[in-house]
Formats: structure tokens, sequence, C-alpha cells
């Protein structure tokens, strides 16, 4: 028969063939799809019974307080455990973390007593040979940093002006480029790993570099060669490239199963693997040996196995990460440079899990957004986001500029071309405790310690602008300082202690490394000036005469509302501690940034923050993100939008954080209306250069009574700081700040 | 030129096409009992703004609006008490091509020639009129909103002859605008006007009741609750919606 006879279709052959270059692979070979979602099939039988099992197992760790099970004993590497599984019968792509799913894994190098402590919590306890061996005779990331850290270092930490340091677990948000594994295979990348090898300091001096890169290098090529055994535990040989669409998903995920075997990062991101993928299903399809449900059950199984990813934390990590995230950031969409839509069948099909198997916080759902997206594209999108509040959307027009179109989300906001960048995660610093801290000559408002370098306090009983930011500015240097020299202590340990062998082996030998800073605050710190500036604002002392509260007389703009005379003071502060930041240093040379983003700690730095001068009171928690603070954007959702999206991107390169929420029903009359109104919403704070909007579409009843009767919203998913979580996994404080958010309603 | 102004909501997504900036004026001769904007009543609340301030400000949400086919509503209070600040705040959006739309009752219609004037003046610079015929049942009507329902009628009429785009708005009240014959007579009315675009059921909420409250004010339709769903579908089926 003719279909017998006819060739395979085949790859079209480029740069690629002769080097490590994914891209080339995907531009040369992705077809790209303008059409709409009617073409998408509903989950198979096996699809449905798997994931009624995961939910099954998710019921059971609610009721076993939110751990199932936990090893205590087996340290996790790539090769720790043999093969684990759900149902081997019915599922299409294999591989859990350890022997079984949900069983969460043991990873003390980042620090043991964060391990104890975090088994602890649940109920378990670690094995005390491990315990003995990783006191005795194995150091840890944790116990490198605190060997380094100064005095002073503790005591910012402590009084929480910088906070959320990964200096006690995985510092995360490195991508390895997981594709790599399926195109190549990985005899081919050990090959490319040793030519590498060769190149470094063959000839030269054994400087310090040189010497860190052979180690290093020979370590990735140590992963690699634990990878393969990893997946020949499973009977896959993968040192050859995928044939076909379910190996090139198999390998893809080996590679990343073995990243979280081995790290316990904050956030252990994907990448951008659904367009790449496509293309061999295409082919698949193409030739006559894959059905769409078989290529949408090929995608329904991976998001599965993403969906489970889980780690041991303990409860200080939960109040910082709330929810149990994981951030398995999978990024859709994007233009290539050439023009063309990087949309394909498999955009829409991963979207669309959130139908098949329902609404969930992970893998993280990030659209790129481009004003040009194919026009039935953005409108499923839109339609999935008001069903489901689980994408994130980022502004590919502001981002492919500068990291091409190959690069992918890590955690929540953070670009890097893949392959080729990484970063060092850095948390954040806070900007309104720094104001405080400039009225009170650097003493603590809540503990009254000398934590900042003892500078003139201000005696006036008005606060005057001009002073005020006068002191500011030295605060903000001296902040600077410290933050920098905390995250250079914290990388040079993780690199020592807690290196990413398999991520890194995943990645080029050049690797352009950013120092991730953050910041924390801005609204509070923005209203707070504006305040001082627009309307009276008085000191009330205590009896030690530190400044404790503040009496606003008059009214004063506040950020939120498109208002220049504050909005203004917001990009100040921006551009003013990214150029304070470069100042100083970075470990490794690496290219600072920052973010304006705090994950869900906004509630944790508040509780640590006294009363504040924008009539904020002590311990409230602060506006997540660069959101203007809950209630105070009075003149509707595109003025809040508009202040945020005049936050200069090219000063916060590392992501700019919104988190939006509507109710349904100003959202628009009808579904459609609703569609359109969110697509129109999108483009225009593209067009504006907004960075990220998390976009949530419920009511606030819905939340009220999934607090009340959790078991009966078992997939109730919201975004909330460029991340998404099961709303009944968050605690109860930040239950009720998610609900004291601005919600937007039309008059 | 200054226009007395209550506020502005940036996000409107049902007070005309697409995504609107709405202008929410300060005053208004009717006192609707279902008014959700009492604090837009008092003549002499408000701030004053210029048309260049607003302006500036709605030159911003220009791509919201290009994404969406939308524009500045005007909505009140009763915009049309402000008729010629309107006129020169529409030729400023007009010369940015911005769709221009006003959210009227048409309560202070009169056929004088001087109003006619600028109010015909106004028309030309308006694409879209959204038009309140709340009842129409001239006794009932006065019950409603304190006023006859006859200016209305003779606006709508107007707007007819002027060719001016409307859609008619009916604002759902049970025991006040929601029965079947008043319904069938609205129907007929709305079938003498061409200009006609859409019918629109607004059924009738509660969100409102707060700022009576805030005001000091009783609540005129205290135990009156929301339409029943199937109310709602009658009066759409009925006005031909």
């Amino acid at each position: 028969m003719a279909t017998e006879t006819k060739e395979k279709l085949q790859f079209t052959g480029g740069k690629w063939e002769t080097e490590i270059d994914v891209r080339d692979f995907i531009v040369n070979n992705f077809t790209p799809y303008a059409e709409d979602d009617s073409f998408l099939t509903g989950p198979t039988k096996s699809t449905v019974e798997l994931w009624n099992h995961v939910m099954e197992l998710t019921s059971k760790e609610r009721k076993n307080g939110g751990v199932y099970d936990m090893d205590t004993k087996v340290v996790s590497t790539i090769t720790s455990h043999g093969p684990g599984y759900l149902d081997q019968s019915k599922e299409k792509i294999v591989g859990v973390q350890t022997d079984a799913p949900f069983k969460r894994s043991l990873q003390p190098f980042g620090g043991i007593r964060m391990a104890v402590d975090a088994a602890n919590a649940y109920g378990f306890e670690v094995d005390k040979e491990v315990q003995h061996i990783f006191t005795a005779y194995r150091k840890t990331h944790n116990q490198g940093v605190f060997d380094a850290y100064t005095p002073e270092i503790r005591a910012a930490r402590r009084a929480g002006i910088i906070t959320g340091l990964p200096d006690a677990y995985g510092r995360g948000r490195i991508i390895g480029d997981y594709r790599r594994v399926a195109l190549y295979g990985v005899d081919r990348l050990i090959e490319d790993k040793q030519e590498q090898l060769r190149t470094v300091g063959a000839n030269g001096m054994m400087s310090e570099e040189v010497i860190r890169d052979r180690e290093e290098i020979n370590e990735q090529i140590r992963a690699l060669h634990e990878l393969k055994q990893l997946a020949e535990s499973y009977g896959f040989d993968i040192s050859e490239p995928a044939t076909n669409a379910e190996e090139a998903f198999q390998w893809l995920y080996f590679g990343y199963l073995a990243a979280i075997k081995e790290q316990n990062g904050a956030a252990m991101s994907l990448g951008r693997v659904s367009t790449f993928l496509d293309i061999y299903i295409n082919r698949d399809l193409e030739n006559g040996i894959l059905t769409e449900e078989e290529a949408q059950e090929l995608v329904d199984h991976f998001v599965m196995k993403l969906r489970i990813v889980k780690f041991s934390r303990t409860p200080d990590y939960n109040e910082l990460f709330s929810g149990d995230p994981t951030w398995v950031t999978e990024s859709i969409g994007g233009i290539a440079n050439d023009g063309r839509p990087l949309v394909t069948k498999s955009s829409f099909r991963f979207l669309h899990t959130l139908d098949n198997l329902g609404p969930a916080p992970e893998p993280n759902l990030t659209v790129l957004w481009s004003e040009q997206l194919p026009e039935n594209f953005k409108k499923y999108c839109a339609k999935m986001s008001i069903k489901s509040s689980a994408i994130q959307y980022e502004n590919d027009d502001i981002m492919r500029p500068i990291y091409g179109d190959d690069y992918g989300i890590a955690c929540c906001v953070s670009a890097m071309a893949i392959g080729k960048q990484m970063q060092f995660f850095g948390a954040r610093a806070n900007l309104a405790k720094a104001l405080l801290y400039a009225v009170n000559g650097g003493k603590d408002e809540v503990s009254e310690v000398q934590v900042a370098p003892a500078y003139a306090p201000i005696e006036a009983e008005y606060l005057d602008y001009d002073e005020v930011m006068e002191k500011y500015d030295d605060m903000m240097e001296w902040l600077a300082k410290i933050y920098v020299n905390t995250l250079n202590i914290i990388h040079f340990m993780h690199d020592k202690y807690s290196y990413e062998r398999i991520e890194m082996a995943l990645h080029d030998k050049e690797v352009l490394r950013t120092m991730a800073c953050g910041i924390a605050g801005l609204s509070v710190a923005a209203d707070s000036l504006s305040a001082i500036k627009h309307a009276k604002v008085k000191t009330i002392r205590n009896e030690a005469g530190l400044v404790v509260d503040y009496e606003i007389e008059g009214d004063f703009p506040k950020y939120g509302n498109n208002d220049d005379r504050v909005d203004d003071i917001a990009v100040y502060l921006v551009k003013t501690f990214m150029e304070k930041i470069k100042h100083y240093k970075t470990y490794r040379d690496a290219v600072p940034t920052q973010s304006v983003l705090t994950i869900t700690s906004n509630v944790v730095y508040g509780k640590k923050t006294g009363n504040t001068p924008d009539g904020r009171k002590a311990g409230e928690a602060f506006a997540p993100g660069a959101n203007p603070m809950h209630g105070r954007d009075k003149n509707g959702a595109l003025a809040s939008l508009l202040s945020v999206a005049k936050l200069p991107y090219e000063d916060s390169l590392d992501g700019i954080s919104n988190t939006f929420s509507i109710v349904p029903k100003s959202l628009g009359k009808d579904e459609d209306a609703r569609v359109m109104n969110l697509v129109a919403m999108l483009d225009g704070y593209a067009n504006k250069g907004g960075h990220h909007l998390n976009v949530n579409v419920f009511d606030r009843e819905t939340l009220l009574d999934a607090m009340d009767h959790p078991e009966q919203y078992p997939q109730l998913t919201i975004r909330v700081s460029g991340y998404a979580v099961n709303f009944i996994k968050l605690t109860r404080e930040q239950q009720i700040e998610v609900i004291n958010r601005t919600f937007h309603e039309s008059r | 030129m200054q226009g007395r102004i209550h506020s502005v909501e940036t996000f409107g997504t049902v007070d005309g096409p697409g995504l609107r900036y709405i202008i929410f004026t300060q005053g208004c001769p009717l006192r609707c009992q279902f008014c959700h904007n009492p604090d837009t009543w008092k003549m002499s609340d408000g701030k004053m703004m210029t048309v260049q301030e607003l302006v500036d400000d709605i030159l911003d949400y220009l791509p919201f609006f290009q994404a969406s086919g939308g524009g500045v509503t005007v909505s009140g209070g009763e915009p049309l008490l402000q008729c010629k600040f309107l006129i020169h705040l529409f030729k400023e959006l007009k010369k940015y091509g911005i769709h221009t739309t006003i959210d009227t009752s048409g309560g202070l219609f009169s056929s004088s020639p001087h109003y006619l004037e600028t109010l015909d003046e106004l028309l030309e610079l308006t694409d879209l009129v959204l038009l309140d015929l709340k009842q129409i049942n001239a006794e009932k009507h006065k019950t409603l909103t304190g006023l006859s329902n006859e200016h209305i009628l003779a606006f709508a009429n107007h707007l007819k002859e002027k060719e001016v785009p409307v859609w008619v708005r009916h604002v759902l009240v049970p025991e006040r605008s929601d029965f079947d014959e008043d319904l069938h007579a609205l129907r007929s009315f709305i079938d003498t006007l061409p200009n006609v675009e859409k019918i629109e059921v607004l059924p009738y909420h509660k969100l409102g009741v707060y700022k009576y409250e805030a005001l000091g004010t009783d609540y005129p339709l205290e135990g009156i609750e929301p339409p029943t769903e199937d109310r709602v579908r009658n009066a759409e089926m009925i006005l031909g919606c």
C-alpha cells in the first residue's frame, strides 16, 4: 500500500546537527498553528484513572497534615532510588522522585538541620546515621554560609530587612535544557562536555577559575552518566536521541527528573518544552504512528508527573513560599525572531490539561504574551484563565529583544536564555523597613536594635521630604552593600556544597550568570514618600525617642491610580536601588539584576515591619510584588495596571510581578465579552510595557466558602505572586490576605 | 473649561462597546429609587477637573481602546447637565479618534432652541447614547424617579431624528418596573425607533445600599429583592434583547 512505501517524514537539518543548539532545531522544524481549539480531545480512560489515583493520594496527603510519606534514610541522588510508578500498566511517561509517588525525598546537602526540621514538622524522623554523616563528616551549604556571615549580616537577616534568603534551602531558578536529552541523547552530550574539558586550562595557568571549571565539568559528566543509569532503572536506554514523540517526552522528563532528585531548589522550572515536543508529535502524526488522542495523552501524563513534584520543606520555608509550590514553570507561546509566532498545537495541548485534569497550580503555566500572537490562541488563553485562574502572562515583546526567542521563565518572572544563562537567586530587601531605618538612624523600629550604621536620625516632629530622601538614599546604599555581600556568600557556598551538576550539564560551557536581587514593600515605600511629600506626616515617638508611628494630615496620591505624582516615586525607587546594587562586586562577576516580586513573603515582611508613614499599621501585610496596596487603587483596574507598567523593566530585568483579581461579572456581561475583554486587557498591558500579570477570575464568596469547606475545593487554584497555589493549601493567614486584596468590581 | 466630576472607572466593561474609560459626572436632577450612585446626586459635590486633565489621563488608555474597540463613556450623575463641558471634551477626544458614549436618562431634554443648539452640537460628537428607559408608564415613572417621563420620551424621539445610535437600557426592579403590560408598551415604543441598536435589561442589584447608609439617607427600595432569573429572561423576551 502507498502508506507503507511512503518515506518517513524526517527533520529539517541545520546548525543543530553539528552543534548543541536546540533553538536552531526548533526554528527549522516547528509548525505554527493559528487556528482554534476545536481539534483538542478529552482525556483517555487511562488518564482519568491515573488522575483519580493522584487525587486520592492528594486527599490522603492533606488528611495526613500535608505530607503523605517521606524517605528518611536514603539520601536523594540521581541514582538513589529504584523505579517507582503511579500505575505502570497505564502510565505513558514514567518516573517519580523516590521509589513511590508522594514519597518526598531526603535532600540534606542544602542543610542537614533543615532536612531534620522538615521531617520533624510532619512527624517523621531522619535516620540517625544520616544525621551523623551530615554532621560529623559532610558539611552542608547552610553551615558554610553561616561560617562566613558577619554579625552585621546576621542582624540584618534577623530584623527582616533582608530575608527569604536561600541560605537554608536550595537556591533553584536554574533551568537545565532538558530538551537536549531528547534531541541529542546523553552520549552526544557527554562527548560535548569532554570536548569542553579539553579546552579548559589545557595550556594556561591553573587559576582558581580554571580549577573550578575543570572540577565542575567533570561533575557534569558524572551526572550525565548517572542520568543514563536512572533511565536504565526504568528500562530505557537514553544514550541515543529520541526517535518518536513518546520517547521525546520520556527522555526529556528523565532529564528533569534527575534534576529534582538531585536538587530541591525553591523553583525547579522546566523551561520551554511544548513547541519543541510538538515537532516530534507532528512528525508522528504525519507518519501515521500517533493519533490526536494519543498525543494529548502523552501531554496529560507528562503534565501529571509535573503536578506531583514534591519536596520536604520546613514551616519557616512555608511561610515564605506558601502552599507547597515547586515552580515547575513551563513557558508557552512567544514570537520567533523571524516574526512567526511560536504557537503550535501543543501550546494548546498543554493548556488543555487544565480541562482534562482540572485546574492545578503546577506546572506553572506561563504564556509569553505578544500583541502578535494569533488571535485564536489569545482567546483560548483568556478562556482557560477565566475557567481556571491558573495561568500567568509575561510580555514577550519586552523580553525577546533582551533574551532572544528561546528563553524560559524560572520561578515566577525571571527570564533566562535556556541552556545559556542562569541566575543566583537573591530573594529580596525590604525597602519599606529601610525607610523606617532612615527616619530612626538605623535602629529597628520593632526590636530597637541598632541594625544599620548609626546615621543621624530625623529629629523634626513633621517629616520633611527632602530630608527624608537624603537619609533614605544613605540607607539604601548601606542596604545594597550588605545585601550583595550576603548573596555573594550564599552563592559561593551553594556552588561549593550543593552544586547543580545535572542542571549545569544541560547548559553551554559559557554561562551568563545574573545576581538576581529583589525588592519588597515598593508600594508601601512609594505611598509613604507620597504622604510625606503631598500631605503632612507627624512623627509619634516612644519613650526612647524612636519614631514608632505616624499621623497623616490631609490626603495624598496613592500608587495604583495612574497618578505620576506618586508613580514617579515608585519608578525612582526601582531605578535608584538598582543603581546602588551595581556599585558592588558580585560573586563570579554575575550581572546584577533585580525583581519586584515577593512571592507570598509579603505577609512575613509586613509582620516584621512597624507602622509606616502611608498609614499602614505595624504587622499588616505588604501588597504582593509590584501591586498597589490593597484597596488604594480607586480608579479601576486599568489605572492600577498602568501604574505598575510604568516601572522600568530595564532596571528590573529579573521581573515585575503584578497579581490581578477580578470578579467574573466585572470582566464582562457574558463569556464572549469576558474573553474579548481579557484579551484586550492583556494586549493593552503588553503595549504599555507591563511585564507580568497573574490573572484571577472568581468571586470573593468562592474563596470564603473554600475556607470553610476545603474538602469541596480540592482543585481550587489561584494565582498569588508569580505562581499558583491550591487555595486550600495556604495557611489561614495567607488565605485572609488573598481575600483582602483588591478585587476589581465595576460600579 | 472645567467639569464637575465624581470619579472615573478605567475598566468599564458594560457601558458601551469594548473597554471603556468611564467618567462619572457629579449632579443629577432625578432621584431614581434604584440608583446605585446616590453619591453623584448633589450638584455641589465632586471635584472640578479641566478637559485637559481628563484628556491627558484618557490618552494613556489608547492601547486598551484600540485592542477592544472601546472608548470613553460619560455617565453620572446626569452628564447632560454639563453639555458645554462635554462638547469641549468630546472635541478633544475626536482629535484622537476615540469612540464617545453618553449614558443618560434624557430627563433634562427641552425643545427650547437654545438648548437644542447645544445638545445637537454635542450629539454631532457622540457615537453612541446609552438611554435609560426606566418606565414607559408616566405615573409609575414618577414614583420611581421623582419626575415624569415626558422629556425622556421626547429625547428618544429627538435622537431618532438625529439618527444617533442608541442602546436602550431598562433597569428591572420588581414592583416598580417589572410589569408585563409596561414592558410590552415599552417594546412598542422602541419599535418606533430605528436608531436603536441594542436593548439591555439591567437587573436591579443592591450594591449601592451601603452608599445610602453612608449618606444617612433611607433606602427607598428597602425590602425589594433583585429580580429572579425567570423575570429577567421574561423582560428580555418581551423587549426583544
